[in-house]
C-alpha cells in the first residue's frame, strides 16, 4: 500500500494537471456546498452555547425585592425556603453585590455602570433548587410574600430554547447529508472523466492483472485531493465571514447582551477538523462510485 | 547445447496440463459463443486456434481471462479453477496469463522501457528488480536499443515485440496471442513467429489465435479448429481450408465474438 502511495500521488496529480477545468468545477461545487455547512455549524454552535449558559441558570429563582423591604422580612422569607425540601440553598444578594456582578459581566464597558447615580437594581434572594417542579413552586409562592416585586426564574426559556436547538440540529443534520451526497455526485462526474480519458490504459492495467485497487489509487488519491483542497478554501472563507460578522456587531454588544459567543481560534481549528474529514470522505467516495462499473469487468 | 536444452524442456514438462476446458459451454441468449468443448493444453505447448470469424475463438480467449464467464463446465489455467475465481482473484488469474493483441495495445505515453516496467510495477515488483529484468526482456525480444523510444516511432513489428516483452516480463505459465501477426507484413510476421517459437521453447505454453495459413503450415505445430462453438479438429498438421469455411455457408445466424 505504502510503496505505491508515491505512484498514485503521481499519477493523481498529473489527472488533476490534463483535467484543470473539471477539478476546478467540483472543488468550487464542493467548497460552495460546504460555505453553506460551515455556516449552519458556526450558527449551530453558537446557539448551542447560548443554551448551555442559560441552562446553567435553570436551578435557579431570583425573588427580587422592594427597595423599602426591611432586612427582618427577607431574612424571614430565606429561612422559610431554606427548611424546604429540594431547596439547596439560599443566597442573599445585596444592590451593591448584583451591581458588582453586572460590572463584572460587562468587563470593558462597565465604567458605564459608573455613572448610574442611585444603585437601581433590588435586593434579591437566589434561591438554589434540585429540580424544575420545585422552581416553579418557589416562583409560585414567592410571588405572594409582601415585599417581593418580582420573581424571576428561567424553566420555560430553557425548555423553549431545547426545542429550538433540537430541531436546528436536525434541520442542519437533514441539510448536511443532502450536500454531501451532491458533492459526492459532483466530485465521482469529474473523476469519471478523467477514467475515461484514461479507458484503454485501464483495461491494459486489467489484462495485465492489476487489482482494482491498483487501478482505483490514483483516482482514489485525486478525489482526496480534490476534497482537501476545498476543505481548505472553505475553511478560510468561513472563517473571514464569521470574523467580519463578530467584528460588524462588535465585541462590546455582545458582551452587554451578555451573549457568550465561540471564539474563532476554536471554530477555525474545528471547521478545519471538520472539513478536512468531510473533503477525504467525499472525496474518496466519489472516486469509488466513479469506478465501480467500470472495474466489474 | 540449445537444441538440447529445448528438447529436455519440453520432454520435462509435458504432460501437465496447463489450459483445461472441460465440458464448457457458453451462450450468448440464442448465440452459442462454444457447446459442450472440452480441451486440454499441456504446459510447453504450442497451439494455434483457427477457424472463421464467429466461431468461438475470442469466447475461448474470454473464458481463460474470465473476461466472461462460463454457463457450464469447468475451466483450468495451471492450478486455478477459472470458472470459480471470486472477482478478486481474477488479477492473480491474468498474472499467470500474457497476453498479445492483434493492435499492440501498448501506453503511447510511455517509452518501450515504461511499457514493459509498468507490468512489474502493476504487481509490485521492486525497483531493483525491474532495472534487472526489463533489459534482459528487451533483449530477448531483440529492441534493446529501442528502450526509450515511444511507441509510436516504432514500426508495427517493434511495438508487437513491445508487447510480447510486456505479457511475458512477469513470467506467465502461459502465453495466449490473439492473432498477433494480423497487422505485420508477412516477413515481419514470421519473425514475430520466431520469437514466440522462443518464448515456447523456454517453457511457457502458447496459445496463437489467427488465420494465417502460411503461418500455420509453416509452424507444423498443433492446431485447434473451432466451428459453431464446437471443437471440429484437434491434431497436428497443416491449415485445411475446411478449417476456414465460412459458416455463411450454413444458413445459421451468426453471432460475432
Amino acid at each position: 500500500m505504502f510503496r505505491t502511495m508515491g505512484y498514485n500521488i503521481k499519477q493523481a496529480l498529473s489527472q488533476i494537471n490534463r483535467n484543470k477545468a473539471m477539478t476546478f468545477t467540483s472543488v468550487l461545487a464542493i467548497t460552495a456546498m460546504m460555505l453553506i455547512l460551515g455556516l449552519f455549524f458556526v450558527a449551530t454552535i453558537n446557539i448551542n452555547l447560548f443554551a448551555e449558559v442559560v441552562k446553567q441558570d435553570f436551578d435557579m429563582v431570583e425573588i427580587y425585592m422592594e427597595d423599602d423591604t426591611s432586612e427582618g422580612i427577607i431574612k424571614q422569607i430565606a429561612i422559610d425556603y431554606e427548611g424546604q425540601e429540594s431547596i439547596n440553598k439560599v443566597e442573599f444578594r445585596s444592590k451593591e453585590d448584583a451591581l458588582e456582578i453586572m460590572k463584572q459581566r460587562w468587563g470593558d464597558s462597565g465604567y458605564l455602570l459608573e455613572n448610574l447615580g442611585d444603585n437601581p437594581l433590588p435586593n434579591s434572594l437566589i434561591v438554589y433548587v434540585a429540580d424544575a417542579q420545585t422552581a416553579k413552586k418557589v416562583a409560585e409562592s414567592a410571588i405572594d410574600f409582601d415585599g417581593v416585586e418580582d420573581v424571576k426564574y428561567y424553566q420555560e426559556t430553557v425548555e423553549k430554547l431545547t426545542q429550538a436547538t433540537d430541531f436546528i440540529q436536525l434541520a442542519s443534520l437533514v441539510i448536511m447529508i443532502f450536500l454531501v451526497l451532491v458533492s459526492i455526485v459532483v466530485v465521482s462526474n469529474t473523476i469519471k472523466l478523467t477514467v475515461f480519458a484514461r479507458a484503454k490504459e485501464i483495461r491494459i492495467m486489467k489484462y495485465i492483472g492489476a487489482t482494482n485497487w491498483f487501478v482505483r489509487g490514483p483516482f482514489f488519491v485525486e478525489g482526496i485531493i480534490i476534497g482537501l483542497i476545498a476543505a481548505a478554501i472553505s475553511t478560510g472563507l468561513v472563517s473571514l465571514i464569521y470574523d467580519n460578522i463578530m467584528s460588524i456587531i462588535g465585541a462590546d454588544i455582545i458582551r452587554i447582551l451578555s451573549v457568550p459567543i465561540v471564539p474563532l481560534e476554536y471554530l477555525a481549528i474545528n471547521l478545519a477538523i471538520i472539513f478536512a474529514a468531510l473533503g477525504v470522505g467525499i472525496g474518496s467516495c466519489g472516486s469509488v462510485v466513479s469506478m465501480r462499473r467500470f472495474l466489474d469487468k | 547445447m540449445k537444441k538440447y536444452s529445448i528438447i529436455t524442456m519440453n520432454t520435462i514438462f509435458k504432460g501437465k496440463p496447463m489450459i483445461r476446458f472441460e465440458n464448457v459451454t457458453k451462450k450468448y441468449g440464442e448465440n452459442i459463443g462454444l457447446e459442450n468443448a472440452s480441451i486440454h493444453i499441456l504446459k510447453g505447448d504450442f497451439v494455434f486456434l483457427v477457424g472463421p470469424s464467429g466461431a468461438g475463438k475470442s469466447t475461448f480467449i474470454k473464458l481463460i481471462l474470465r473476461e466472461i464467464q462460463a454457463d457450464e463446465g469447468d475451466i483450468y489455467l495451471d492450478n486455478l479453477c477459472v470458472t470459480n475465481l471470486s472477482n478478486r482473484e481474477i488479477p492473480i488469474l491474468r498474472r499467470k496469463a500474457g497476453i498479445v493483441f492483434q493492435d499492440f495495445r501498448l501506453l503511447e505515453k510511455k517509452t518501450v522501457y515504461e511499457n514493459v516496467a509498468f507490468a512489474m510495477e502493476i504487481v509490485h515488483k521492486s525497483k531493483k528488480e525491474i532495472r534487472r529484468q526489463v533489459p534482459q526482456v528487451l533483449s530477448l525480444v531483440g529492441i534493446s536499443d529501442k528502450a526509450y523510444k515511444y511507441p509510436e516511432e516504432l514500426s508495427a513489428g517493434e511495438q508487437q515485440r513491445v508487447a510480447i516483452a510486456r505479457a511475458v516480463i512477469n513470467n506467465p505459465t502461459v502465453l495466449i496471442a490473439d492473432e498477433p501477426t494480423g497487422n505485420l507484413d508477412p516477413k515481419t510476421a514470421m519473425e514475430i513467429m520466431d520469437l514466440l517459437e522462443k518464448i515456447n521453447s523456454r517453457g511457457t505454453t502458447v496459445v496463437m489465435v489467427t488465420h494465417a495459413k502460411n503461418i500455420v503450415d509453416e509452424m507444423h505445430k498443433r492446431v485447434i479448429a473451432i466451428r459453431k462453438g464446437k471443437i471440429v479438429r484437434d491434431d497436428i498438421g497443416l491449415y485445411s481450408f475446411k478449417d476456414e469455411e465460412s459458416l455463411e455457408d450454413t444458413e445459421e445466424e451468426i453471432f460475432y465474438v
